[in-house]
């Protein structure tokens, strides 16, 4: 199956991939109303992360793992894989906000949501023609999606 | 009946587990469930949510139905298995069936922990470990005002808060000095039962149930504490814990020890059987020795690896890691690994980080430069990058140890050719 792959050699800090992440999943598909309006009134977050560290920085998200870790914690069943598609996928509304996904997840790729008791996760932007919105925002080619 | 490739006992969290990981190497031979409840699997921690009233069951079940026609799973549930023929390779039901097997997996649970306490037989004395359970509560709870539960452990915890959250009047009795005492330790301890305090839950620790005071009509009318104090209650909980549901195992000539025994391929003493979850005494990841850890993600990888290993693969486990993530009204916590280290012994390194006012906690245990524990209370988002340490045992260097003690540990961390193996596999550098 595609991934997103982040490469920290290219990785440049920018964050476009989570405002890119933020405007794909938001209502107005706008990225000015989506950061200005959605993220304070709907807590709409992105499931892209930038960490740093001196001049080296990356971005994850979720890896979609063949034997994911969070599936395995899950106690609700929203969390599972699809075995078509490779997907690992969530269920918002069998999502019950008990965190166990966050704490088992050795990747740190799930979050809170800010004001629901739910969590953010990538979906690899299953919606979204032409795959995954981080990837298209990338400047320096630091996310690449494909087969491996 | 047609031998059976896949059969597996218990319809919980180790067993789905199985299914996906059978279904990992063979997509195409039958398996067989057969459940005790007469319920599809559902995730058994819900049931504080349902008897919180958060859910409802339409919410309960853990895989969709289309899951079982899509796996070519057949169940036969509200059935118990009475006996195991390890040599013939059969297992009977108390339907009278006998069904042959190729590969069995027992994943039979636990069964609830009552000691003995004088009066806990008869009415109104219940336990909190299954759906049955939680609706007899719920129902219970329409006619109650007050109740008791014994043990404040996770179980016992989440008993009371549901009961709680129904409108009754819930005291928490732990005869430790504090609240889950495996899983936190004094700080955490404090935090979690001061905002249960706050919500109105009366906890008290150190003392615990003498005797359970009925009438003569057998009617519970209260429960004698240890320290001499008599609470009027209309139910008790009984929530000690919970104990390896093996005697159908070990009636069978199976091993067990505190749990069914089973090498690293999850395999018990009898050819072609395997065990899984909180029935199993497995590896432990970060002790090397078999333990029962009796707790969900475990349970879900025990079973998970036990299906790979009955479809044919050769498997180890990993080992099992304690893990919990628990939250109070609001104030969620983590624990996993190591958390309490034996007290005088030098090779552990523990770092704190405490503000009450915040409600706010994180306790880091190292042990020879790799952390092997830790808990968070309220500042729980970076739980995972901490994970990621204890189940990947990889080294701490003393730099990387500082930020992890300032509450920002991160993938930058880790070693330059692990990192790049998980992120980005397969990536030839260009010139």
């Amino acid at each position: 199956m595609k991934r997103v792959y982040p490469d920290k050699e290219y990785c440049i800090g920018c964050h476009l991939c989570e405002l890119a992440c933020m405007t794909a999943h938001s209502k107005s598909q706008d990225l000015i109303v989506a950061y200005r309006e959605e993220r304070g009134k709907d807590g709409l977050s992105s499931c892209k992360k930038v960490f740093e560290k001196g001049h080296t920085c990356v971005a994850i998200s979720c890896r979609h793992c063949d034997e994911p870790s969070c599936v395995a914690a899950c106690i609700s069943g929203g969390l599972h894989k699809d075995p078509e598609t490779g997907h690992t996928l969530y269920d918002r509304e069998k999502c019950v906000g008990c965190w166990s996904c966050l704490m088992a997840c050795p990747y740190g790729a799930i979050r809170r949501h800010p004001t629901e008791g739910k969590i953010v996760k990538c979906d690899l932007c299953a919606e979204r023609e032409g795959g995954p919105a981080c990837v298209a925002a990338c400047p320096n080619a630091a996310l690449k999606y494909e087969e491996r | 009946m047609a031998i059976m490739k896949y059969v597996i006992i218990g319809n919980g969290i180790a067993s789905i587990g199985a299914i996906e990981g059978i279904r990992k190497v063979d997509t195409e031979n039958e398996i067989l469930v057969i459940g005790a409840e007469d319920s599809p699997a559902y995730g058994r921690p819900l049931i504080s949510y349902l008897l919180a009233g958060k859910i409802g069951p339409e919410r309960l079940a853990l895989r969709p139905q289309e899951f079982y026609e899509k796996s070519n799973v057949s169940t036969k549930l509200g059935t118990t298995v009475e006996a195991i023929d390890t040599k013939a390779k059969t297992i009977s039901t108390d339907k009278g069936e006998t069904i042959e097997f190729e590969n069995l997996l027992i994943a039979t649970g636990g069964i609830p922990f009552t000691p003995p306490i004088p009066g806990a037989e008869g009415s109104d004395v219940y336990n909190f470990t299954n759906l049955a359970h939680a609706q007899t509560l719920i129902s219970k709870a329409k006619e109650i005002k007050r109740a008791v539960v014994i043990g404040g452990g996770l179980i016992g915890l989440k008993a009371g808060e549901s009961l709680f959250d129904r409108g009754v009047d819930v005291t928490i009795l732990e005869l430790s000095p504090r609240i889950l005492s495996l899983a936190f330790d004094e700080n955490a301890a404090a935090l979690a039962g001061g905002r249960l305090a706050e919500v109105g839950l009366n906890v008290r620790c150190g003392v615990t149930a003498k005797e359970i005071q009925r009438d003569s009509d057998g009617n519970l009318k209260g429960v004698h504490l240890t320290d001499g104090d008599f609470l009027q209650t209309e139910v008790v909980v009984i929530a000690i814990g919970v104990v390896p549901n093996y005697s159908l195992a070990k009636d069978s000539g199976i091993s067990v020890d505190r749990g069914i025994k089973v090498d690293d391929h999850m395999k018990t003493s009898a050819d072609g059987v395997f065990a899984a979850g909180d029935v199993a005494q497995a590896k432990d990841l970060l002790f090397g020795d078999d333990r029962v850890i009796p707790i969900w993600t475990n349970a879900y990888n025990q079973g998970f690896c036990a299906g790979k290993n009955m479809a044919g693969t050769d498997i180890e486990f990993t080992g099992s890691l304690a893990m919990n993530s628990i939250s109070f009204y609001g104030l969620p916590t983590i624990s996993v690994g190591t958390v309490n280290p034996p007290e005088g012994d030098d090779s552990f390194e523990i770092a704190t980080s405490l503000d009450e006012k915040k409600k706010s906690y994180r306790k880091l245990v190292f042990q020879n430069d790799h952390l092997v524990g830790y808990v968070l209370v309220g500042d729980i988002d970076m739980a995972g990058m901490y994970t990621a340490f204890v189940k990947f045992q990889m080294a701490v260097p003393e730099d990387a140890k500082k930020q992890m003690m300032a509450g920002e540990p991160d993938v930058l961390m880790w070693p330059d050719d692990f990192f790049k193996d998980t992120w980005n596999p397969g990536h030839v550098e260009q010139d």
